[in-house]
């Protein structure tokens, strides 16, 4: 994809992050740091591609993106699943 | 990335259209509504649950999308999903809530350094690229990739740094949270020249990363900035005490996203730009908040080393008082309106059972029993909230600091279990001490105060707490857990 776009996608995801969370409650704090970290696993995609093999890549290629890909799951998913369970503490109290 | 079109009628559309259609860039679209529409969710308390379940699909239609379209190598990249699976679910599962600080941290780290590791890949990938014998190999990685040689080079730069920083500074967060490190800041001598050498070698390894046009003899460019990266991390991190990692580990995971966001640059992929920045200028955003409910910027919270050995503030005269847990029992049972401030004291000793406990038997003697939350008690903002929640604490008996200010000096009993800084009286009366400005809750309004304390020495942030020496405080020395259980059963055997 052209630079330009990139940039572009990059400016506009940048403004609309600052005003999602322009107000929020302290006691969701935590929870939507932890909530966002698993977001940023994302970087589990780019991983993923580079494990691929392409057929001409060094192993060394390969061995970088499976501990990237390890690592980035390790976010994703102990991020939302602990994100999950402080969630899962104030809905419970709410149901009362 | 060359594009494999998924079926013919795609094929024919793009024949049709005359553009390169890739369907995995809708998958990518959906997948960045998810996230978008998650963290919205996440801001609002009845909806924040179903927020992360959102986001969390958005990941998982990003993940499926990507193994179909590349044609996954099964073997090694679903054997590193399980191998990190595993350990995710297992250790988000097993952690316990007043651990959460930490975990969060720790998760934090390793998304760092996977997204320096993409970056890193990327550039060994151009180091081997095949060209022929006396070929230009960055030539035929920029025709292949289809981008520039400055912007290649640049953003996986930034990818690196970003992410190594992002690594370490979070380790050493969890260590210090964990209390496996000292949590007191740690400040020497010449350490901002080092510090400001340091970052000013990292920034500029980028010269001669671009200025070597041959890839191989630019290679120790890379290397420089991953080793200098990690090193920052550490040493950007040191010198700020624990009382301060709740923002630093905000600050820290807007840093991991932007780096998801720099290795989507490298690698030319919009759902890591899209979602990587969202997290970063989200993660700013609540970084700011932070600060703002501290009263402080984050200027003074990266380069002050507050809380440092010299800075203790005044002399206080006067000793701690210390009372029996039976003597404090007397008073509570007399008191009309008690008032519980809880710290990380609390977390530490898995005090919020025994504190739910004990609050329901003063409710039975009759008195009002009010939580006193202030906005970054604990070791993350909210901490408090998550543990009383645990505990199943009704919700509106959580009071935020400004509203039981006002009602303070009301209040028979004000009872501080495990908290130190946010109730320190230095923040409002002694310019002199570090924390002075900082928003407290006023227990030293309150008629008496007790404090539960393990022992005798300075908080978390290493300041002398003048609240203990007041005349009306009486110190209850021990456990945290022990002492309220010890309340709690006081009341039961009257």
């Amino acid at each position: 994809m052209d630079i330009a776009q990139l940039i572009f996608i990059f400016t506009i995801s940048a403004f609309l992050g600052l005003e999602l969370i322009a107000k929020i409650p302290s006691q969701l704090q935590t929870p939507l740091m932890s909530g966002s970290n698993a977001i940023s696993g994302i970087t589990i995609v780019g991983a993923m591609l580079a494990t691929t093999a392409s057929g001409i890549d060094p192993t060394i290629v390969r061995v970088l993106g499976l501990v990237a890909v390890i690592l980035a799951t390790i976010n994703v998913v102990g991020g939302y699943v602990v994100t999950d369970r402080m969630l899962a503490m104030f809905k419970k109290k709410e149901g009362k | 990335m060359t594009s494999l079109p998924s079926n013919d009628a795609l094929a024919v559309m793009q024949g049709i259209c005359g553009l390169s259609i890739k369907w995995i860039d809708f998958a990518y679209i959906v997948a960045s509504i998810f996230f978008i529409f998650g963290i919205k969710m996440l801001g609002k308390v009845h909806t924040a649950r179903r927020g992360n379940m959102v986001s969390s699909i958005g990941m998982l239609i990003a993940v499926l999308a990507t193994a179909l379209y590349v044609g996954i190598d099964y073997t090694w990249i679903l054997a590193g999903i399980v191998v990190g699976s595993a350990i995710g679910v297992i250790a988000a599962k097993r952690v316990a809530m007043t651990a959460m600080p930490e975990m969060v941290a720790l998760f934090n780290g390793f998304g760092g350094l996977a997204s320096l590791l993409v970056g890193w890949a990327e550039y060994e990938r151009i180091m081997h690229f095949p060209v022929a014998e006396g070929g230009d190999r960055w030539a035929a990685y920029l025709a292949h990739a289809q981008t520039e040689y400055y912007f290649i080079n640049i953003v996986t730069w930034l990818t690196i740094w970003i992410g190594g920083i992002t690594f370490t500074g979070s380790m050493l967060a969890y260590l210090k949270l964990a209390g496996k490190v000292s949590g007191s800041p740690v400040v020497f001598k010449g350490q901002k020249i080092i510090n400001a050498l340091v970052a000013g070698a990292m920034i500029l390894a980028i010269v001669p990363q671009c200025l070597i046009v041959d890839p191989s003899a630019s290679y120790f460019a890379v290397v420089a900035t991953i080793v200098l990266s990690l090193a920052i991390g550490i040493l950007g991190v040191l010198p700020i005490g624990g009382g301060d990692m709740p923002v630093i580990i905000s600050l820290l995971n807007s840093f991991s996203g932007l780096a998801a966001a720099a290795a989507g640059f490298v690698i030319g992929n919009t759902v890591l730009i899209v979602a990587g920045c969202l997290v970063g200028s989200s993660g700013f955003i609540l970084t700011l908040i932070m600060c703002k409910a501290m009263n402080r910027n984050l200027y003074n919270v990266l380069f002050s080393g507050f809380g440092a050995a010299d800075q203790t503030g005044a002399k206080v005269e006067g000793e701690m008082k210390g009372i029996s847990v039976e003597d404090a029992y007397y008073v509570l049972e007399a008191a009309r309106s008690v008032v519980i401030i809880p710290g990380y004291g609390m977390a530490v000793a898995q005090a919020q059972h025994a504190v739910k406990e004990l609050a329901t038997r003063l409710e039975e003697n009759g008195a009002e029993v009010r939580y006193a939350i202030h906005p970054v008690a604990g070791r993350m903002p909210g901490h408090m909230n998550v543990l009383l929640a645990e505990a199943n604490v009704p919700y509106e008996q959580l009071v935020p600091m400004d509203e039981i200010n006002a009602s303070m000096e009301t209040v028979d009993v004000a009872l501080v279990i495990g908290a130190n800084d946010v109730v320190n009286p230095a923040a409002v009366n002694d310019p002199t001490s570090p924390i002075y400005g900082m928003p407290i809750i006023d227990a030293y309004k309150a008629r008496s105060v007790f404090a539960i304390k393990r022992g005798k020495g300075a908080g978390f942030s290493g300041l002398v707490n003048t609240l203990y020496f007041l005349e009306k405080t009486r110190m209850i020395y021990g456990d945290a857990k022990a002492v309220v259980g010890e309340l709690a059963a006081a009341f039961k055997e009257e």
